[in-house]
């Protein structure tokens, strides 16, 4: 560790944590601060932490609005809603993405590049752009509906739109990428030598993915899974655009607290607990891992 | 109906445009140890992956004891392989290494566990067994590799250049210790190398392949000493490569304008071949009276024996003396005139 502390690298080391703090902590602190004051009319729409009037020095700070969210099972159901988006389309992503990274992996090398380029090419294009794409690709006089009668299987259009399926196919459109890469990152490296080595000890091919080929590419597997289930969790854009009123998620019920009720601390409160409940069972897992990992180095 | 214990017959494989193997043909006998041997390319290990079952071959087939095998997957025919790089599984420890192949077969856990400590014991790799196989030195990376493909008695081993990733110390050792190996457990060994030593030290019998197809097989004597033709020659140890003229009932060695007496031989060859072991070369101080005379261009000394190359008449050929008359053969200097000699006998004459 002592090596780290060079004067050299000393720049190369703290700046990524400058910026975290900077960008990142201090935001969160805020935020947390929000969160345990109270809320009053006015701009800012909360009272601050500390004040000074004619009375003195006055700490003005309350729990109310942790106690009110967990009180309520509209918020609770609302993120367990978001819970089970997240874990859905996570599972959707692995098992759509999984053989598609794979097959990128092992194709050669000049159609490899291609490959990647069009997994990539998706990102040139706005991520709203996209989403909104599916609106009109899923709507009542959309082109798969139009298909469909067309096609004589329909006879009036269905409503594909504003539903809790739809969220969770523009969910898994808009994440798969974040699945596909750092999977493609370890199934590139991966040794082809030890398929036909466990095919040749006497494993038939089930056996030999379940044995050879998905233990050592679970770190892939942990790596693209937390990259589509922490985002989506909070995700607000895709339900507000394609989801309808069946069911209410977590980043949608935080944008409405901050912006149509103008109730900064509920908002705050609501996205701290968020992250809390999201980050510890993360960070647990990530040690748990690491030391798996270590253990097996 | 041949009793052959492998015959590979007819089997062509093209990769696109590219002839990989043509229509190659091979019998490979019980409890030998076969070398396929050969430059890179040459098709060497697209066969072997053909018997191991990862290719299909575009034509042939291949008969293990008789059986057709040339459809059934890798993971039905009773044979295994040793992969260059070994292919060990880098999540496993050493015994699960091994125990892999035993846990696909129906066997009890008992039987597994007596014929795991039975190899480790074989293998001498006892107090490795719970060890991550990238702990282990290359040596016995080496060892788990064989283990993993022995504990699962098979009836044919593979082994793809066994022993290119060792250092050269280990590599020779573990050439005998191969060898013993094989002997004891009589299980018949296939083996792949592009290095011609380990093929003559290590092999009863070996094919030289070239371009997809074999050239010659053969045991190491004869591959060594009557070479089917010049690039089996020069692959295999040094060669001096000599033009023959036959003129009425003489046989003539032009390069050197030396007739063949001893050779009781009517066919005409075009070419013959005298390993530089075998031609002996003394200094002279002057040239009256010999025939033989050549001028030494480059000596180089490699401690048992010293190579020189001699020139005669613009044409170039080695000779290696063996060092055991020191005070004489290290009297020779560069541009030294020499006598050669060698005897009738050890020349091989050849068409090519």
């Amino acid at each position: 560790m002592i090596r780290y502390f060079k004067k050299q690298n000393f720049w190369f080391v703290f700046t990524p944590y400058f910026w975290l703090v900077l960008f990142f902590f201090i935001p969160l602190a805020l935020i947390f601060k929000i969160s345990i004051s109270v809320s009053e009319w006015g701009m800012p729409p909360y009272r601050d932490l500390f004040s000074l009037s004619e009375e003195g020095f006055k700490f003005d700070s309350t729990l109310s609005n942790y106690l009110f969210i967990f009180s309520d099972p509209f918020y609770i159901r609302s993120y367990l809603n978001s819970l089970s988006l997240a874990f859905t389309s996570t599972i959707l992503c692995l098992v759509i993405g999984y053989p598609i990274a794979f097959y990128v992996a092992k194709s050669q090398a000049n159609i490899r590049i291609i490959l990647l380029v069009l997994l990539i090419i998706p990102f040139w294009t706005s991520f709203l752009l996209r989403v909104y794409a599916w609106k009109v690709l899923l709507q009542g006089s959309g082109i798969i509906n139009s298909i469909l009668i067309h096609l004589g299987f329909l006879t009036e259009p269905i409503s594909m739109l504003h539903n809790h399926y739809a969220v969770i196919l523009g969910v898994v459109y808009t994440y798969l990428p974040f699945m596909i890469l750092p999977l493609y990152g370890y199934l590139v490296k991966f040794d082809l030598n030890l398929i036909d080595a466990a095919n040749d000890l006497g494993a038939k091919p089930v056996n030999t993915f379940l044995k050879v080929i998905l233990p050592l590419s679970l770190p892939g597997i942990i790596a693209g899974s937390m990259l589509v289930f922490i985002p989506v969790v909070g995700e607000f854009v895709i339900p507000e655009m394609l989801g309808g009123s069946d069911k209410l998620y977590f980043g949608k019920i935080i944008w409405d607290e901050f912006f149509v009720n103008r109730d900064w601390p509920v908002a705050s409160a609501l996205a701290m607990s968020g992250i809390v409940i999201l980050v510890f069972p993360i960070v647990i897992f990530q040690l748990m891992y690491a030391k798996y990992n270590f253990k097996n180095e | 109906m041949s009793n052959s214990f492998l015959e590979i017959i007819d089997v062509t494989k093209r990769f696109g445009d590219i002839l990989a193997l043509d229509r190659v043909n091979l019998k490979i006998e019980k409890s030998e140890i076969f070398s396929l041997l050969g430059s890179s390319g040459c098709g060497k290990s697209t066969l072997l992956r053909i018997i191991a079952g990862f290719e299909k071959p575009n034509q042939g087939k291949i008969l293990l004891e008789g059986n057709d095998i040339t459809n059934l997957p890798p993971y039905i025919r009773p044979l295994n392989i040793m992969f260059q790089n070994y292919a060990l599984f880098p999540h496993l420890n050493v015994t699960n290494n091994i125990k892999f192949g035993l846990k696909e077969e129906s066997i009890s856990k008992q039987e597994i566990n007596n014929r795991v400590n039975e190899i480790l014991n074989l293998l001498e790799l006892n107090g490795l067994e719970e060890r991550k196989v990238n702990e282990i030195s290359g040596g016995q990376q080496q060892r788990v590799a064989l283990a993993r493909c022995l504990v699962k008695k098979p009836k044919l081993l593979l082994l793809d250049e066994p022993l290119a990733a060792l250092d050269k110390q280990l590599r020779i050792q573990t050439q005998f210790e191969l060898v013993n190996l094989q002997n004891k457990l009589g299980i018949t060994f296939i083996i792949v190398t592009h290095d011609q030593e380990e093929a003559i030290s290590l092999s009863d019998r070996m094919a030289i392949m070239q371009n997809g197809e074999i050239l010659q097989v053969g045991n190491p004597v004869e591959i060594y000493e009557k070479p089917k033709n010049t690039y089996i020659a020069n692959f295999i140890g040094t060669a001096n490569i000599f033009h023959i003229l036959n003129i009425d009932n003489q046989i003539i060695i032009k390069d050197l304008n030396y007739e063949i007496k001893n050779i009781n031989n009517n066919k005409n060859f075009n070419k013959c071949l005298i390993r530089p072991e075998k031609i002996n070369i003394k200094k002279i101080e002057n040239q009256s009276g010999n025939s033989n005379v050549g001028i030494v261009k480059e000596i180089a000394y490699l401690g048992s024996y010293t190579k020189y190359l001699v020139e005669v008449n613009g044409i170039q050929f080695y000779s290696f003396m063996q060092n055991s008359l020191v005070s004489d053969n290290l009297q020779i200097k560069w541009d030294d005139k020499v006598e050669f000699k060698f005897n009738d006998s050890s020349i091989f004459l050849f068409n090519d």
